[in-house]
């Protein structure tokens, strides 16, 4: 039997298909964690209606381009502020951002840490791949120990990010670690993430075979792939702070929170200020900003002193 | 090739039969990344001489009946970064 040719995917329905390709380079790990993503949008049933993707900007940043649903790139570092945001004006909506390590733990490191200390009811995928892919392959906060780098030419000095440890330490209720190999596993923890009230985090080593791989003896994404089926050790539960990842060393995998639900940062915006809006439900709230946008952009306008005619200043 | 497993020695004694799976592709989606081909539990996939629009060599499927199959174990399609390979089960011939 020979390969069937076909014209269509399984995941097309959720996917712009008429941007693809995308940009990512051959064997880059991003579409097969989006491909993840996506299969456990679906299981859970998600409705791309009601769903929202927001990246910011880098090679995982382009993610939001492609998802067939209303998606937002925003500038560099403010995908979470953005989401977070949009959760807060309207609660019924899923809202998960998709972005790199560079974008989510360098420049917008602090929104992060605050956006899970708040508990924001958001779901966020970080894709490591242990350098910022898109501008050529810079150190990174979470670039390993010794890791070559255009900007650690010698290597790096510095120790990376426990990215897991880090969002558990502050108060996220779902934290989990997988790679782009473990897709099944990956996709079942996604589906968790995406079902979790409450502030849930997946981070997913990947390969960057062009910027990070080829300085590192990893050319081939296989390579990256093959380092950490070697690696990788499995375990549910384990103290965050064990989750250390250090160059040709086991490093840990699996789900490292899943909290008890508890009031989440929507849930406490809405006590505080339902009186004010008079209305009976989260979801008439929302009809009530959508029908008043308008509105509330000008007297914004008329808060932050900015007028009508200097919008792009 | 790949060896034959206790499990496999199992179903061929009892006559039970492996899932089987027919592998789909969406030729022009492929980049020639060859992790589909690198990680097929059952090593069935292998690069083919064709080159697609881009330039790049999509993989081909080899099967050797009865062991060496697809066992629609859909590692390669969820794997893949392009959206471009997929499996289905393949329904039993009567
Ligand atoms: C304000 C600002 N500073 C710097 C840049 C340059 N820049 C673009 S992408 C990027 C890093 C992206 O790294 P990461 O989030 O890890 O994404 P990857 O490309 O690795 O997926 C940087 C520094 C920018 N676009 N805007
Ligand atoms: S540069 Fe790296 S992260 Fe960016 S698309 Fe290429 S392989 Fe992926
Ligand atoms: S479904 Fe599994 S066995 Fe079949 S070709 Fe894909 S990876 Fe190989
Ligand atoms: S994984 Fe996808 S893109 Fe890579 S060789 Fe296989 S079919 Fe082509
Ligand atoms: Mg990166």
């Amino acid at each position: 039997m020979s390969i069937i040719k076909a014209e269509t995917h399984p995941l097309d329905d959720y996917l712009r298909t008429e941007r693809l390709p995308h940009v990512w380079c051959p064997g880059c790990g991003i579409g097969t964690v989006l491909g993840a993503y996506l299969r456990a949008m679906k299981n859970v049933g998600l409705d791309s209606e009601k769903s929202i993707m927001v990246s910011g900007i880098g090679c995982t940043g382009r993610t939001a381009g492609y998802v067939r649903m209303d998606s937002f790139h925003t500038t560099h570092g403010r995908a979470i502020p953005f989401a977070v945001g949009l959760k807060a004006a309207r609660p019924e909506l899923n809202v998960t951002v998709f972005s790199g390590d560079g974008d989510l733990f360098a420049i917008g490191g602090n929104h992060i840490i605050h956006a899970a200390r708040r508990n924001a009811n958001i779901t966020v995928i970080a894709i490591n791949n242990f350098t910022y892919g898109m501008t050529g392959g810079q150190l990174a906060p979470t670039t390993p120990e010794t890791g070559i780098t255009t900007t650690s030419p010698y290597g790096n000095v510095e120790s990376p990010f426990n990215l897991a440890g880090l969002i558990a330490v502050a108060g996220a209720s779902y934290v989990a670690r997988w790679t782009s190999l473990h897709v099944r596993r990956l996709e079942k923890s996604l589906e968790k993430a995406l079902k979790k009230r409450g502030f849930s985090f997946v981070e997913v080593l990947s390969q960057c075979p062009t910027a990070y791989g080829r300085r590192n003896g990893m050319r081939d994404p296989v390579d990256t792939l093959k380092y950490f089926q070697k690696y990788a050790v499995v375990k549910n539960h384990v103290n965050p702070l064990e989750g250390v990842i250090e160059p040709n060393k086991p490093f840990i995998l699996g789900e490292f929170v899943d909290a008890p639900e508890e009031a989440t940062f929507e849930d406490k915006l809405w006590e505080l200020t339902k009186s004010e809006f008079l209305h009976t439900s989260q979801a008439e709230r929302s009809e009530w900003i959508i029908e008043h946008r308008r509105h509330l952009e000008i007297l914004s306008r008329i808060i932050s002193g900015r007028g009508e005619d200097n919008e792009q200043s | 090739m790949a060896t034959e497993s206790k499990t496999e020695k199992l179903l061929q004694k009892t006559g039970a039969s492996l899932p089987r799976g027919e592998v789909y592709l969406i030729e022009d989606r492929c980049k020639g990344c060859g992790l589909c081909i690198a990680f097929c539990p059952k090593h069935v996939l292998v690069v083919s001489d064709r080159f697609n629009k881009k330039g790049y060599h999509p993989p081909e499927l080899v099967e050797e009946e009865p062991l060496n199959v697809c066992i629609n174990c859909g590692f390669c399609e969820r794997i893949c970064p392009e959206f471009a390979i997929f499996v289905k089960e393949k329904k039993k011939e009567e």
